[in-house]
C-alpha cells in the first residue's frame, strides 16, 4: 500500500502529547506566548467548539443517509486544526473556506443550517457573507483550489485599502484561506502563492493535510512535505500537529499576527486525518486500510484535549453540559432540516445578473406560465 | 428474433460497457493509457475504470495529482511521445482548469504543426444532470468544445454505442471529447460485441415516425424516446434522431427526416443560448428551408447556471417539455 506520510526532518509544532499532557516540542517555543494569553474559559470554548462541530457533522451524515441531503463531506477528525485556526482569527479577519470547514463556520457565527441547505440542494451558498453575523466567512467553494486566488486578491485589496499593518491588531485585517493537500497540486493554489508573495499580502494559507484527496494519498501530490514547498514561493511556512488544538491555535495566532502587521503571506500545514469517507458517496475501504485510520483515531483531537482539560481539573459537570448542549444543537438542526422548503421555481433566474436581463425575464415568464398550464390552469 | 443465444451479444449498463471498451482498447494497443483523478485504486468515482489498474498496472492507469491542466497538458506530451492517452475528468464542472490546454493546445497542435503532429487524446467527461448532485456536478459544457476547431466531440446514448464509440475515439488520430451522459450509466442495454453498428460520427434514426422529427444527444435521447411513446398514444408520430456526434454533426439523416416530416424539435440539457441545438436549427433552416412547415424549435436547459439540485427537474427538459414544443411545431 502507498506510503501516506510526507515526513519532515523537523518535527511538527505540538504542545499537547497524544495523552493530553502539556509537553511542547522545541519547535513550539516561538508560539507559546500566544497560549499564555488564553484563559480557562477560552480552553472550554475550544472544547465546546470541537464537540459541537463533531456532533453536527455526525448528525449531518445521518441526515444524508436518511435521504435529507444529497451529500455530506465530513470534518470528523479535523476539528483540532479547524477550531484552533478558527479561534485564532480575529473578528475583522476574512475567511475563505473550501467545503469541509464546518467547525470554522460555527466559530464565525454562521448558522450551520446554511451548510445543510447547500448539501441538500436548495441553494448554492447557504449564507450571506455581507451579513455581519456571518463573521466574514465566505460561502464554500467546491472547485478545488479556486478560492486560494480569491483570498489572495481580497488580501491585495485589504493592503491597497490600507486596512492592515497600521499597528493596531484590533482593526488590522488579515485573510485566511483553507484548502487541502490535494488542492496543492492545482495551478490556482500555486499561482495564489506567487501573487501573494509578489504583493506581500496580509494572508495566511491554511493547508489541512488530511492525507487524502478522495482515494489519492498525499504522496501522489508531493514528495516533499507540503509546507516546504511554500518556502520556495518565499512564504514563511510551518508544519503543525493539526490534531492538537492548542498548537493549531498558537501557530495560527502568530502567523495571522505576522500577516496582519506587514509580514506578508504565511503558510501553515496542519497534519491531520480524514477519519471518515471523503463524502457520503465515497467508499474508503477500496483504497485504505482500517489499521491506518485506527492509528489516527488514537490521535483524536477531542479526546486529547479532553484529557488535557481533565488534568487541569475541569469539572464533570462542564463535560456533561457540553455534550447535552451539543445534543440540543443537533436536535435543532435536525428539526430545521426537516422544515427546509424547496426554492420557488423562478429562484434560478433571480440573481444570474445584477440587473434586469431580457433572457431571464423571458424565460422566467415562460416557465411560470408553463408550470401553471401543467398544473391544469389555462395554457 | 430467433431464440438462439448469441454469445456476441451481452447485456450490461453503459458504465460496464465503457469499462469493457476501455479494457479492449488497452489490450489491443499498449500505447493506450488512462489518466485521471481517482481512476486507479478506486476505479473512478463512477467506477468506469474499475479493475483496469489491477489488470494493466500503474503505468497504464495513472492516479494523477489533482490538477486538470496537468492531466491534459501531460496527456499532450504523452501523445507527442507516441502514447494514446485517455483522460478522465471527474465531473463536467471540473473541466475548466484544463480548458486552456484543451482549446489552445490540444485542439490546435495538429494545425500548428501543419499536419506533422497528431493528437490521439481522448477526454472522457461524465456530464449532465438527473443525479441530484451539488454545484458543478451536473453541467453540460459540450458547446464550448463543439465550438472549438480541431476537436471532435461525441456522446453515446446507449451501452452499445458507449462500448464501440470509446474504442473508435481512442483509434481516432484527432483529439476527441467523449461526453458520457452520467444519468445513463446505470440502465442496462444490449451490447453487440461482434461489430460496430455505425461510424463514430454518424447520426442515426432510432425511432421512425412521420409527423415531427426530434433530435438530441446523450441522455436526452431517452427522454425523446419516452416522449415519442406518449405522443404515439395521442396519435402523433415522432421520428427520433440520435446525434451521437456533436462535432462534426452528421446532417444527412436529420435533413432526410425533416424533408419527410417538415417539422424539427431539437432537445438538449445544456442552456440553449449559443448551443449545439442552435447550430442544428440554423443549418436545417439553411439547407431544408422549403421542406419546413414550422420553425425549428429548441427545448433546452434555461440560460442560467445549473440550479441547486432541488430545481433540476424544472431546469432539465422532460418528455412534457418536448411534447409542448411538438404541439407548437404542429400548430403551424
Ligand atoms: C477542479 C476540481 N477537480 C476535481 C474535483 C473533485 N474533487 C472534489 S474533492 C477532491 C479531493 C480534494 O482533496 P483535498 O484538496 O485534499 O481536500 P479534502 O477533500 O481532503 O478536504 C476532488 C478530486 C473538484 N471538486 N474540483
Ligand atoms: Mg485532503
Amino acid at each position: 500500500m502507498a506510503e501516506t506520510e510526507t515526513t519532515s526532518p523537523v518535527p511538527p509544532v505540538q504542545v499537547l502529547a497524544a495523552d493530553g499532557t502539556f509537553s511542547p516540542t522545541a519547535t513550539a517555543e516561538p508560539y507559546l506566548p500566544y497560549l499564555d494569553a488564553l484563559s480557562d474559559a477560552d480552553h472550554e470554548q475550544f472544547y465546546r467548539d470541537m464537540v459541537t462541530a463533531r456532533a453536527f457533522d455526525i448528525e449531518a451524515a445521518n441526515l444524508q443517509r436518511q435521504g435529507q441531503l444529497a451529500l455530506w463531506p465530513p470534518c470528523h477528525g479535523q476539528e483540532g486544526a479547524q477550531v484552533g485556526s478558527g479561534r485564532a482569527a480575529r473578528a475583522q479577519d476574512h475567511i475563505f473556506p473550501s467545503y469541509r470547514e464546518h467547525a470554522v463556520g460555527l466559530i464565525r457565527g454562521v448558522d450551520l443550517l446554511g451548510i445543510i441547505e447547500v448539501m441538500r440542494g436548495t441553494t448554492h451558498s447557504g449564507w450571506d457573507v455581507s451579513d455581519p453575523r456571518n463573521g466574514n466567512f465566505r460561502p464554500y467553494t467546491l472547485v478545488i483550489g479556486a478560492q486560494a486566488l480569491h483570498a489572495t486578491g481580497f488580501a491585495m485589496g485589504v493592503k491597497f485599502d490600507g486596512a492592515t499593518a497600521t499597528g493596531n491588531p484590533d482593526t488590522d485585517e488579515a485573510v485566511m484561506v483553507y484548502f487541502g493537500d490535494g488542492a496543492t497540486s492545482q495551478g490556482d493554489v500555486n499561482e495564489a502563492m506567487v501573487f501573494a508573495a509578489s504583493y506581500q499580502t496580509p494572508q495566511v494559507f491554511f493547508l489541512q493535510n488530511n492525507h487524502w484527496a478522495i482515494s489519492v494519498p498525499v504522496t501522489t501530490q508531493s514528495r516533499t512535505p507540503l509546507f516546504e514547498r511554500a518556502k520556495g514561493f518565499g512564504l514563511p511556512a510551518v508544519q503543525v500537529d493539526g490534531n492538537d488544538v492548542l498548537a493549531s491555535y498558537a501557530v495560527s495566532a502568530k502567523h495571522l499576527a505576522d500577516a496582519r502587521s506587514g509580514g506578508g503571506p504565511q503558510l501553515i500545514e496542519a497534519l491531520t486525518y480524514r477519519i471518515g469517507a471523503h463524502t457520503t458517496s465515497d467508499d474508503p475501504t477500496k483504497y485504505r486500510t482500517q489499521e491506518v485510520t485506527d492509528s489516527w483515531v488514537a490521535k483524536d483531537p477531542i479526546v486529547r484535549f479532553e484529557a488535557y482539560l481533565r488534568n487541569k481539573g475541569a469539572s464533570e459537570e462542564f463535560f456533561s453540559t457540553v455534550v447535552s448542549d451539543a445534543k440540543e444543537f443537533t436536535a435543532d438542526i435536525r428539526a430545521r432540516t426537516h422544515a427546509i422548503e424547496d426554492p420557488d421555481l423562478t429562484f434560478m433566474f433571480d440573481s444570474v445578473y445584477s440587473e434586469d436581463h431580457p433572457l431571464m425575464t423571458e424565460q422566467r415568464e415562460w416557465l411560470s406560465a408553463y408550470e401553471r398550464s401543467m398544473a391544469g390552469g389555462a395554457a | 428474433m430467433t431464440m438462439s443465444i448469441d454469445a456476441q451479444v451481452a447485456t450490461m449498463p453503459m458504465a460496464k460497457a465503457l469499462n469493457a471498451g476501455l479494457r479492449q482498447a488497452m489490450a489491443d494497443n499498449d500505447k493506450v493509457l488512462l489518466m485521471g483523478e481517482d481512476i486507479g485504486k478506486l476505479g473512478g468515482v463512477f467506477r468506469i475504470t474499475e479493475g483496469l489498474q489491477a489488470e494493466f498496472g500503474e503505468s497504464r492507469v495513472l492516479d494523477t495529482p489533482l490538477a486538470e491542466s496537468g492531466i491534459i497538458g501531460t496527456a499532450i506530451g504523452l501523445a507527442m511521445r507516441g502514447y494514446r492517452p485517455v483522460c478522465e475528468i471527474q465531473f463536467d464542472g471540473f473541466i475548466y482548469p484544463g480548458f486552456n490546454q484543451i482549446t489552445s493546445q490540444l485542439a490546435k497542435l495538429t494545425n500548428r504543426n501543419e499536419g506533422s503532429l497528431q493528437m490521439p487524446v481522448v477526454i472522457r467527461v461524465p456530464y449532465g444532470g438527473h443525479i441530484g448532485a451539488i454545484e458543478h456536478h451536473q453541467e453540460s459544457p459540450e458547446a464550448y468544445f463543439a465550438h472549438t476547431a480541431g476537436l471532435r466531440s461525441v456522446s453515446p446514448s446507449t451501452p452499445n454505442d458507449a462500448y464501440w464509440m470509446i474504442q473508435e475515439s481512442i483509434e481516432s488520430n484527432d483529439p476527441v471529447m467523449f461526453f458520457e451522459p452520467k444519468s445513463r450509466y446505470w440502465p442496462k442495454g444490449e451490447v453487440d460485441l461482434s461489430g460496430s453498428a455505425a461510424a463514430l460520427h454518424a447520426s442515426r434514426v432510432v425511432r421512425t415516425g412521420t409527423d415531427v422529427t426530434v433530435v438530441a444527444h446523450g441522455a436526452m435521447v431517452s427522454v425523446l424516446l419516452a416522449a415519442a411513446e406518449l405522443a404515439a398514444a395521442e396519435g402523433i408520430s415522432l421520428e427520433v434522431v440520435d446525434l451521437r456526434s456533436i462535432a462534426p454533426i452528421d446532417y444527412a439523416p436529420i435533413l432526410e427526416s425533416v424533408r419527410k416530416t417538415g417539422r424539427l424539435v431539437v432537445a438538449q440539457e445544456a442552456p440553449g443560448n449559443v448551443s449545439v441545438g442552435s447550430e442544428i436549427a440554423a443549418t436545417v433552416a439553411e439547407r431544408a428551408f422549403y421542406s419546413l412547415e414550422a420553425p425549428v424549435l429548441r427545448v433546452s436547459g434555461f440560460d442560467v447556471p445549473f440550479p441547486p439540485a432541488k430545481l433540476e427537474a424544472l431546469f432539465l427538459p422532460d418528455a412534457d417539455r418536448i411534447l409542448e414544443a411538438v404541439d407548437r411545431a404542429l400548430a403551424y
